[in-house]
């Protein structure tokens, strides 16, 4: 029953961290997308519209990461280009993507999809317990723990990485040592895209192989807060999606369990303890400034 | 092709008008084109979105319903977001707020004083304050980022009403559907005129629109929010304190956000339900900026959002497109309002081929 | 500045085009307000293809407009009043919490006919109409205990609402008919609509060791889990086959279309009266999706159950009953009166739940 319990959480853990973990790098390069929900439900329909046309599940995965990649290019272009505000961009581009998603995906309503196939790692994944939960998951699972490690090394070892972290401290410094703000920018908000895009096809592919409109039900806005959460650091995204979406999952047992508290309460619980979790470990001011990229959300243009 | 931004050497007044024009003008060209390609007659829809709302006394006057908490939130909001505060979660302290003030009409029903609905509207604004404070007090003491915990808070409000609405407060006489009893009449905020059913919410929003506008421009405090927005070391020198701000402007929203909530239960909806908000305190926040954080220009984008909601529905009627194309054409007015906002600060250049570019830089 | 002209030129001629737009329109406009987007594959879903069967039954003398996704609130009113100005001469409204939005909005037009889904408000001008969904959870319980090999079934719950407490209870008495220690472990969503989230409930409920799963909630997700880990289930609102072909028993099928038919019908011939219509299975507003991947055995129980009700011989409400404490509630062949039913909100014997207070 654990086992199974614990496969539950890694479902549900999943999108949130891979959500989060592109925004996390939108947000290290100082650009805040408040459009998450937006990119993922537009990922959500791409990938069911890529699976399903093509019959090839893994060509949805493709589609839903450039679904979303393309649909926050739009963000790009307002915000980098145009230098709109990015906080009112981020929430038109959620509404724009949640009619828009809706449109496009009218025919496939109530079209049962095809569930991505595990990729199975012959030996380990006849490991008890821990071969079913780490070595018998499909693609989206590896691509979500990947992202984190790799992206962990990206940001504090690498020298792009350092170099995009730059820009997100300081802009008119990072412009002036003659690295392309813009450029760099782009790249990142597109990066943030296509992980929402890919979070969006783990829901429709492997969560629920289905399209409906609003299937993101607001994990968009939770992979937002996660960002936050984790005060800008990968491995900590990690755990704060797995905390949320085990404590979630946890209060339905509860209920199934019958513990006799009102279900409303249960479902205040992943909430509640996200802050109480966070009040905990931001005790420390100087590591969260640290962390806090200085120019999130502030307009660049480059002099000339 | 490339576009390049060149900053001027101060904001144009020329641009100030003609922006919001330019927003428009493009909107209609695209919306047309979208409504053409969809089978729709473009004049026809939108004459629906733009023009039918306004023609009709009782059509203004849900303008007006429609506006006020948007107005009202979203004024609030740009007090935080001026002083780098950012209080996501106005939809809980909506919430919160309407759950406050409505504990005089559900709990003691029997009272039937003209002291009832201000103190209503009084309770109502302490409630959202009270629950903006949990943020506030979580950053100064915590440095939790208020970010995170206003935006959970707000889950938790939505869950508390239906919690209380479905339990404790739900009307006996109702067949146990989740609702509360009715408000008697001292309880319901007024409707200004007759002809229709806008009440007191709006001329509160207002109010308090030119009243955070006075302050801004005129007092200490706005002087205040703005040099501690800008930089909190300034501030400092200035002797303002951050931490005071924090508690200032959060519970200022807060407040603000309540009130709008006790006035939106009282004057629209008339009891307790747990559904009060179609998400207003996340569109105030796209009001605030699209108002590019002025009192007075959110009370102008308070109303235009509004007039997009209620375009939408006269669209969806009169010519039978679906919810789905109207959200999308908000989201291409909202883009095109931001995109030309930015002529008014910058001058914009299109540059064919390599032109006159900057040395190459890696 | 050049753009900008060009701009304005063009906005002028697309307003031009509207007058040729409007034009005069003689057929009678019966209108509905949705809670969802009509392609939400549950419950506004059904109303719409309710609709789209009045459409064509009556094509030749109505229009159908709709509004969908009306959030319920100040937006209610305004929408409904809204339908009632631009000429509808009745107009359906699908949500339970667009209830006093109705009658006020019923209120300012008398002469307009306002038809509210399972609310309980009445007036002179509008009617309320709501369907004995129960009768179909009877039915499923039955189904549910001769299926289920540990007497063990998962309800995943939406709201603790009346309709939503009755159709538990329903299920579990038809379970008791058949094996009388037949237990229900319920999950309450607290949501409508979120796939994910009913999915997770269904696999909670799974866990638990439940091998029967029903469900009243709108999207096929809880379908499809039980179908990956192999057990039966019940859809919901609409046929849910599509989703589990090897695992659907049976559905509740929303047929709004009948009723839908009825009443405009009434209203044409001018014979149209307000009513608290509560139909069932006899009128065809709800109907029961075939009964598939079970023994004949068991689908000619279901199938005589379901004649039994249609003619009225049996009331799934009939006592003896006792509520969940162990205290009676109602005596032998007493059957429970519809008040008592529409504002059920206590468990019978049976449910192993704690309904919030």
């Amino acid at each position: 029953m654990i086992e199974a319990i614990l496969l539950t959480i890694i479902t549900a853990a999943t999108p949130l961290v891979i959500a989060a973990i592109g925004e996390l790098v939108t947000e290290r390069a100082g650009v805040l997308n408040l459009g998450v929900e937006g990119m993922m439900i537009m990922g959500a329909v791409c990938a069911f519209a890529g699976s399903y046309l093509t019959g090839v599940p893994l060509f949805g995965v493709l589609a839903g990461i450039l679904g979303g990649a393309l649909f926050s290019l739009l963000f790009g272009f307002l915000t980098l280009t145009l230098v709109t505000n990015q906080v009112a961009t981020g929430l038109a581009l959620t509404l724009l993507g949640l009619g828009l998603s809706g449109q496009l995906g009218e025919s496939f309503v109530g079209i049962p999809g095809v569930k991505l196939s595990p990729i199975v790692f012959p030996v380990l994944s006849d490991i008890p317990f821990i071969g079913p939960l780490l070595f018998r998951q499909d693609i989206t699972f590896y691509l979500s723990i990947a992202l984190v490690i790799g992206v962990n090394w990206f940001l504090f070892r690498s020298r792009t990485g350092l170099k995009l972290r730059a820009i997100g401290d300081s802009h008119g410094s990072a412009h002036a040592l003659g690295i392309n703000v813009i450029r760099t920018r782009y790249l990142a908000v597109m990066f943030g895209g296509a992980c929402a895009g890919l979070a969006g096809a783990q829901l429709s592919l492997v969560y629920t192989p289905q399209w409906v409109e609003n299937m993101t039900a607001g994990r968009g806005w939770i992979a937002l807060a996660l960002v936050v959460f984790a005060s800008w650091r990968p491995l900590r995204v990690l755990i704060g999606g797995y905390i949320f979406g085990a404590v979630g999952i946890l209060q339905l047992h509860a209920q199934a369990f019958g513990v006799g508290i009102p279900s409303q309460f249960l479902s205040m619980l992943p909430y509640a303890v996200t802050i109480v979790v966070l009040i905990i470990i931001s005790h420390n001011r100087r590591t969260t400034l640290i962390n806090t990229p200085a120019c999130l959300g502030k307009p660049f243009v480059p002099d000339r | 092709m490339r576009i390049e931004l060149e900053r001027r050497a101060g904001a144009s007044g020329l641009f100030a008008i003609v922006s919001p024009l330019l927003a428009l003008a493009l909107t209609l060209i695209f919306g047309a084109i979208m409504f053409w390609m969809l089978g729709k007659n473009p004049g026809h829809a939108l004459y629906s979105f733009f023009i039918e709302p306004l023609l009709e006394v009782w059509s203004l006057h849900e303008l007006a319903i429609k506006a006020a908490p948007l107005i009202l939130i979203a004024v609030g909001l740009a007090v935080c977001y001026r002083s780098n505060n950012w209080n996501i979660g106005a939809e809980g302290q909506f919430t919160i707020g309407a759950i406050t003030g409505s504990i005089l009409p559900i709990l003691v029903p029997q009272w039937h004083s003209v002291l009832v609905l201000p103190l209503m509207l009084i309770m109502g604004a302490i409630g959202g304050a009270v629950f903006a404070a949990i943020p506030a007090l979580l950053k100064t003491r915590f440095n939790t980022n208020e970010i995170l915990v206003s935006l959970m808070l707000v889950y938790i409000a939505q869950l508390f009403l239906d919690w209380l609405v479905r339990g404790l407060w739900r009307d006996p006489k109702g067949f146990n559907f989740p609702q509360s009893i009715s408000f008697s009449t001292e309880a319901v905020l007024p409707e200004i005129l007759s002809s229709g059913r806008a009440h007191w919410g709006i001329v509160f929003a207002l109010v308090a629109a030119v009243a955070i506008w006075f302050m801004m421009r005129f007092m200490l405090k706005g002087f205040e929010v703005s040099v501690l927005g800008r930089s909190e070391r300034a501030g400092r020198f200035a002797g303002f304190s951050g931490r005071r701000m924090v508690w200032f402007s959060m519970m200022l929203s807060g407040a603000l956000a309540g009130l709008a909530g006790i006035s939106e239960v009282s004057g629209s909806i008339g009891h307790l339900q747990p559904s009060i908000s179609p998400g207003y305190g996340f569109t105030a926040i796209i009001v605030a900026f699209l108002g590019r954080l002025n009192p007075l220009g959110i009370i102008a984008s308070g109303f235009v959002l509004a007039l997009t909601y209620l375009g939408g529905e006269a669209a969806q009627l009169s010519i039978g497109v679906s919810d789905k194309v109207t959200r999308v054409f908000q989201g291409l007015l909202l883009f095109f309002v931001l995109s030309c906002d930015t002529l008014i600060l910058y001058r914009v250049r299109v540059i064919f081929g390599a032109g006159r570019a900057p040395a190459a830089r890696s | 500045m050049k753009k900008l002209i060009i701009a304005l030129a063009a906005t002028a001629a697309a307003l031009s085009g509207f007058v040729s737009g409007a034009q005069a329109q003689e057929k009678t406009k019966v209108c509905f307000v949705y809670v969802g987007t009509k392609t939400d594959g549950g419950w506004t879903q059904a109303h719409d293809l309710g609709r789209q069967e009045l459409q064509k039954a009556l094509g030749d003398k109505i229009e159908t407009p709709y509004l969908e996704s009306v959030p319920e609130g100040p937006d209610a009113e305004r929408a409904i009043e809204r339908m009632a100005r631009s000429g509808c001469a009745m107009i359906f409204t699908t949500s339970f919490g667009f209830m006093d939005a109705t009658v006020k909005v019923a209120q300012k037009f008398p002469k307009v006919k306002f038809e509210h889904a399972t609310g309980f408000k009445a007036a002179e001008n509008l009617a309320t109409y709501n369907s004995r969904f129960y009768e179909g959870r009877y039915i499923q319980g039955q189904i549910a205990a001769k299926m289920s090999k540990k007497g063990l079934a998962g309800y995943i719950a939406s709201f603790p609402i009346p309709e939503v407490v009755m159709g538990i209870n329903a299920f579990e008495l038809g379970a008791k008919s058949v094996n009388p220690n037949f237990k229900l472990k319920v999950v309450w969503a607290n949501t409508w609509f979120d796939p994910g989230k009913e999915a997770d409930a269904a696999k909670a409920l799974i866990d638990q060791g439940v091998d029967i799963l029903t469900q009243h909630t709108d999207t096929t997700a809880p379908m499809q889990v039980a179908a990956e880990r192999g057990i039966l289930a019940f859809g919901q609102a609409s046929d849910m086959i599509a989703a589990g072909p090897k695992t659907q028993l049976t559905a509740i099928v929303d047929t709004w279309g009948a009723y839908y038919i009825k009443r405009t019908k009434a209203l044409l011939d001018g014979t149209w009266k307000s009513e608290q219509v509560w139909d069932g299975l006899k009128d065809g507003i709800l109907t029961m999706a075939p009964y598939t991947n079970m023994p004949d055995d068991v689908k000619a129980m279901a199938e005589e159950t379901e004649a039994k009700i249609k003619s009225g011989e049996l009331h799934p409400f009939t006592g003896p009953i006792n509520k969940q404490d162990g205290s009676a509630w109602l005596k032998a062949g007493e059957k429970a009166d519809d008040g008592t039913l529409l504002g059920m909100n206590f468990y019978v014997e049976g449910v192993d739940d704690k309904l919030p207070q």
